[in-house]
This record gives C-alpha cells, sequence and structure tokens, in this order.
C-alpha cells in the first residue's frame, strides 16, 4: 500500500514561563492509504499536538516544532512556508476538532462556511460550489440540505453541527482526514452515528483517516491500527487486533485494564495508579516508570529500546529484552 | 420583528415623555425666571411678557400646554430672540452639530476599529504597545484639553488649518480630531480585548484549517464576532458625543445646537430649553433603538422579536 503521510523523530515544545514544555519527544508515525489510525492516549499525551503539527496549525509563538519531518506524499510539510501549507490545508489535508458547538462561526451560514473553503482552493462558480456543498450534506446526513444551507450553526443540534463539520472537512475531497477527537462532545447515540458516517465516508471516497481519541470503545469500532502515545512518545503500534488481544506495553495493558467490559461482569475496574510525568523535565528513562508494576532498574535510566514483534506491531519497552525475560522468570 | 418595532415604539414615547415632564419640572424648579436680567423693564411689561409666554397661568396648565408642544413639534417662539423661533434655531443648529456628529463617529469608527485590530494581530509586540498607549491617551486626557492644545499647535504655530468657525472642510478637522480621538480610544480598546478573545476561539482554527488567507481569516470570520462589544457603548458613545459637542462647539466657535442649549439654560428661555432637551432625547432613544437592531444584524443568534432561545 502507498504511504501517504509518514512523520519521523517529531519533536514540538511550548515555551512558557515555567520553561520548555516538550509536549512531542520523538513521534514516529506512518499511515498508509485509505487507513484509519487511531492515537490514543491520555490527556496531555501530546496525541492533539502531533495531530495540529501536521497541518501546522500549534498556536507559534509559543508552540515550536523542533525537530524531525512530517512528510505528506512527497513534501515536507514542516519544512513549508506558511503560504504554501495553507494550499495544502482543507485541500489535501483536512482537519475536525473536537467540540462541534463551537468549532462553527456562530455568525455565518452553514452554506457560506462550507462553500467558503472551495472558492478558495478551487475555481468555481458560486453556484457549483453551493450544489457541491448541497451534495455533501446529502452523504453526511442531513435532510433538507436546500433550506438548511441558509441556517445557522445555533440552528442545528450538537450531532448535526458535527456532520456540518464534517461535510466541510470533505468537501474539497481531501486524501488525509484528521479527527481531534470528534466524538467526545457528543452523546453515546450520536457518538455511534458518527462513527458509522466516518466508516460510509471512507469506503466512498477512500479518504485516509487519523483519529485522535482517549475512547477505546470509539477505537475499537473504526480503527485499523491503533498508536498508543504516553509523555510524547509513541509507546507501541499495532493493528487493532494485536492492540487489544495482545497487548505488549504494561500501559496498552493498564489503558484496557481500566476500560469497563460487559464480560466480565462484577469484577472491579483497575485503574492505572499515579499520574504522567512533568513534561519540563521528562524522566531519561521509559517515562512509565513510575508507574509501571513490573519496572525494574533499567527503566528508570535508559529509555526502552525500540522491538518489532511483528510486521506490524512496535513497542518500546525493556520487558522485551531477552535478559529481562529471564529476569521475570526468576 | 414588526410586533418588536411597534412595542419599542411605545417604549421611546414612554421614555420621551419622562425625560420632558422631569424636564419641565426641573426647569421650574431654577429660580429665576427669563425676565429677571432685564433691569430696566417695569412691573407691568414684565406682567404682559409673562402673559404673552403663558407663565402667569398656573403650572399643570403650563405643563399640559408644553405637552401639546412637543406632540405638535411647535415650540413656539424663544423668549430672548424674539425674532426666532425654537423650531428655526434647532433647524439651524442640528444639521451643523449632526454634521460634526457623524463625521466623529465615523472617524472614531474606523480607525479605533483599525487600531484594536492591528494591537491584537501583533499581541504583546511594538505596534500593540504603540497603540495601547495612544489608546490610554487619548482616553485619558479630556476632549477640551485636547481641543485648546490642537488650535495652539496645528492652528496657531504652525498654521495649517483655521483655528475656529465653521464654513470650510477644513474647519471640520480640528473639532474632530478633538471630538473623535476619546471614542477612538475607548473603541480601540475594546475591539483589542475582545478580537484577542475571539481569535482563540475554535471557529477561527477551523478557518485555518480551511487554508484560509490571515486576511479573511480575521475579516470575515473574526471581525463581526469582536464587534459585538463595540456596537453596545456605540449607543452611549453617541450620547457623549452628543453632549460633549457643547463644550467642543463653544472652544471652535461653531453655530451648532449645544450653543443653544447652554444659552437656554443660563438665560432661564424655557422654550428653548424644552426644545432642544426634548429633540436630543428623540435623538439619543432612536440611536439605542438603532444599535439594537444591529445586535440582530451582527449576530444571527439575538432574536429581536422573540423571547428566550429557539
Amino acid at each position: 500500500m502507498e504511504k501517504i503521510l509518514d512523520i519521523k523523530d517529531l519533536h514540538v515544545s511550548f515555551t512558557t514561563y515555567g520553561g520548555e514544555v516538550q509536549a512531542v519527544r520523538g513521534v514516529n508515525l506512518d499511515l498508509h492509504k485509505g487507513e484509519t489510525l487511531a492515537i490514543v492516549g491520555e490527556s496531555g499525551c501530546g496525541k492533539s499536538v502531533t495531530a495540529n503539527s501536521i497541518m501546522k496549525l500549534i498556536p507559534s509563538p509559543p508552540g515550536k516544532i523542533t525537530q524531525g519531518s512530517i512528510h505528506f506524499k512527497d513534501q515536507d510539510l514542516t519544512k513549508m512556508s506558511n503560504k504554501d501549507i495553507r494550499k495544502i490545508r482543507g485541500v489535501d489535508i483536512s482537519m475536525i476538532f473536537q467540540d462541534p458547538m463551537t468549532a462553527l462561526n456562530p455568525t455565518l451560514t452553514v452554506g457560506d462556511q462550507l462553500t467558503e473553503g472551495l472558492k478558495q482552493h478551487k475555481k468555481i462558480s458560486s453556484h457549483d460550489a453551493n450544489e457541491q456543498a448541497i451534495e455533501m450534506l446529502n452523504l453526511v446526513g442531513i435532510p433538507n440540505p436546500k433550506e438548511r444551507m441558509k441556517q445557522h450553526p445555533h440552528q442545528f443540534s450538537g450531532g448535526m453541527r458535527q456532520r456540518i463539520v464534517i461535510a466541510m472537512a470533505l468537501i474539497c475531497e481531501p486524501e488525509l482526514l484528521i479527527a481531534d477527537e470528534p466524538t467526545t462532545a457528543l452523546d453515546v447515540t450520536i457518538q455511534a452515528q458518527i462513527l458509522q458516517l466516518f466508516n460510509k465516508i471512507q469506503e466512498q471516497t477512500g479518504v485516509s483517516i487519523i483519529l485522535i481519541t482517549h475512547d477505546l470503545g470509539v477505537v475499537a469500532k473504526i480503527a485499523d491500527r491503533i498508536a498508543v502515545m504516553y509523555a510524547g512518545k509513541v509507546i507501541e503500534v499495532g493493528t487493532r487486533r494485536e492492540i487489544f488481544y495482545n497487548p505488549q506495553h504494561p500501559y496498552t495493558q493498564g489503558l484496557l485494564n481500566s476500560v469497563p467490559r460487559l464480560d466480565q461482569r462484577g469484577d472491579e475496574l483497575i485503574p492505572i495508579n499515579g499520574t504522567p510525568p512533568d513534561l519540563f523535565s521528562p524522566p531519561k528513562g521509559c517515562p512509565f516508570t513510575a508507574r509501571c508494576p513490573k519496572a525494574m532498574e533499567v527503566c528508570e535510566n535508559v529509555y526502552p529500546v525500540h522491538t518489532k514483534l511483528s510486521e506490524t506491531q512496535e513497542v518500546d519497552c525493556w520487558l522485551q529484552d531477552e535478559r529481562a525475560k529471564k529476569y521475570i522468570a526468576t | 420583528m414588526i410586533k418588536y418595532i411597534v412595542k419599542r415604539f411605545f417604549l421611546m414615547i414612554l421614555t420621551i415623555f419622562i425625560i420632558a415632564t422631569l424636564t419641565f419640572f426641573l426647569m421650574n424648579a431654577i429660580p429665576g425666571s427669563p425676565f429677571n436680567e432685564e433691569k430696566t423693564s417695569n412691573a407691568v411689561v414684565q406682567e404682559n411678557l409673562e402673559k404673552h409666554f403663558n407663565l402667569d397661568k398656573p403650572l399643570p396648565v403650563q405643563y399640559v400646554l408644553y405637552l401639546k408642544s412637543i406632540v405638535t413639534f411647535d415650540f413656539g417662539p424663544s423668549i430672548k430672540q424674539p425674532t426666532e423661533t425654537v423650531n428655526s434655531l434647532l433647524g439651524r443648529g442640528f444639521p451643523i452639530s449632526a454634521e460634526l456628529g457623524i463625521w466623529t463617529i465615523l472617524v472614531a469608527l474606523i480607525s479605533g476599529i483599525t487600531l484594536g485590530v492591528v494591537a491584537a494581530l501583533r499581541h504583546n509586540k511594538l505596534i500593540d504597545y504603540t497603540a495601547m498607549t495612544i489608546a490610554v491617551l487619548g482616553i485619558s486626557i479630556p476632549n477640551f484639553v485636547l481641543a485648546t492644545l490642537v488650535i495652539q499647535v496645528i492652528a496657531v504655530d504652525l498654521k495649517l488649518l483655521p483655528a475656529a468657525t465653521w464654513n470650510s472642510p477644513q474647519h471640520m478637522i480640528l473639532p474632530i480630531i478633538a471630538l473623535a480621538t476619546g471614542p477612538m480610544a475607548i473603541i480601540a480598546r475594546l475591539t483589542r480585548s475582545s478580537m484577542l478573545e475571539t481569535l482563540t476561539q475554535d471557529y477561527i482554527k477551523t478557518a485555518r484549517a480551511k487554508g484560509l488567507s490571515p486576511f479573511k481569516i480575521v475579516v470575515k470570520h473574526a471581525l463581526r464576532n469582536a464587534l459585538m462589544p463595540v456596537v453596545t457603548i456605540l449607543g452611549t458613545l453617541l450620547a457623549g458625543i452628543l453632549t460633549g459637542t457643547f463644550v467642543i462647539e463653544k472652544i471652535f466657535a461653531i453655530p451648532g445646537m449645544g450653543k443653544y442649549f447652554v444659552q437656554g439654560i443660563n438665560q432661564r428661555d424655557y422654550p428653548v430649553i424644552m426644545g432642544t432637551t426634548v429633540f436630543y432625547s428623540t435623538f439619543l432613544v432612536l440611536m439605542l433603538f438603532l444599535v439594537d437592531i444591529m445586535y440582530g444584524v451582527l449576530d444571527p443568534r439575538i432574536k429581536l422579536h422573540k423571547k428566550g432561545g429557539e
């Protein structure tokens, strides 16, 4: 399969009064055409920052990509000028944000917001743009699109607004869609509808999706591959099957244990104790050491080696080392 | 919408009625009469004069006559300037005051909003600090101080513009500067803070993610939302500019309405006081009404004819 996105050793930091926060510390990720990659992790692990860096949407200052590259097809996005990146935004790569209640401009009509991207990037008449917008609203399942185009965002419910946001992101037929917690702000029944919509859209348009979420339920539904992030690093990546049935990193295992399951009634949930490390001064070794039930001495001082377990599953953990296996056995 | 306008119309009439009533009784509570200063006139002449202007009648009768004059918009002749009616004074003075006022508001709005937006976009940079220093100065310096200052520097020292009177466009520049600086500063500060807030909103990020140009993002997406607080104070600012013109018109010897207002009070020229007050309050109430209409135009979420939300 064709690789459309390749992130190599990405470092992003934010300069604050308290010092430099290293939000992303060497992320490697790739994405194939037509694939859905989910990035999961708890709040502050750098998943949103990674996503925003792809489109260069991190506020700068204080944010800055300090190292690494993001290759989209043949271009390195990190080296592009603001003017050039604007030609990519919305056309080749689109983004959907978390809260549909605030993602739409309250003073402009839905139609206006839908078509402005088209008009900006493609030489297209107002009439054609409107036609295309109506078609798009149809696709995302908004009834009476023609009348709805003239309405303002406050006349729509939360789920409908998220559909509009999705329509807006897809209208220029992008190759990559980045969805930053697209269902977090919606209630559960609407979540399911929106996830189905993602599936449907992917089937119809073949768009690649990066899905950022902390909701493992969402991930189980639509992700092909899953990347688990912790303290600014990707600590484990694999197919959905591998991550759910054969998680190797203690953090991934902890995450899965802390999710309520229908088939294990009555059992208590097992939380991961402690808090993530302070990213003002990230630890030398594995950042999960302090919370890890299987931590060894080496974990604290040296960052684990990157181990390839299968064609698709990779993990950063000392437990994969030959010597550790002996140590656990004894 | 029509229902709302009708409702507002009756409320406006009520407001004007209350202002008119208060003015009438306050005016009569001030000691003295229009004829106090005329020491030469004897008692008989004074009595006849009072009779002529209905001042000999009991207060409630005068009040009814006065209300009648408001309804018919005929305030009768001025007491101190027998050749003039109040209507002719207003007719002559108001266009000049209005011209000054409208230019002032335009200048204040355009320069204030521009200054505010530029400051917000260059937040915490030199331009921001410069703009805000200008704004603080503009708010702190009273307009009559600024007026005398510009007359001294620009008209007297540099001889660039005429110092006073109201004959040509050049004559308008100095009074407009003096009058517009304060409101401009207030608008600039408001625009800046409101713009800074708007720029952090999610829909601005959405617009950026669409690949729109920074100019389009600011003008189309941010400005309209950021202008709401500016519209809110616009009604009060208009009032400020209209009353401010009394002083400025005096300093620049502009034959506007302000002169008649102040003169009328000083000379106890009852018809003039009543006429100008009712005229000003009507104008002001209308402006506030327009501001409320503007809300609905700027922000579609505000529906004027409905109570509550959707």
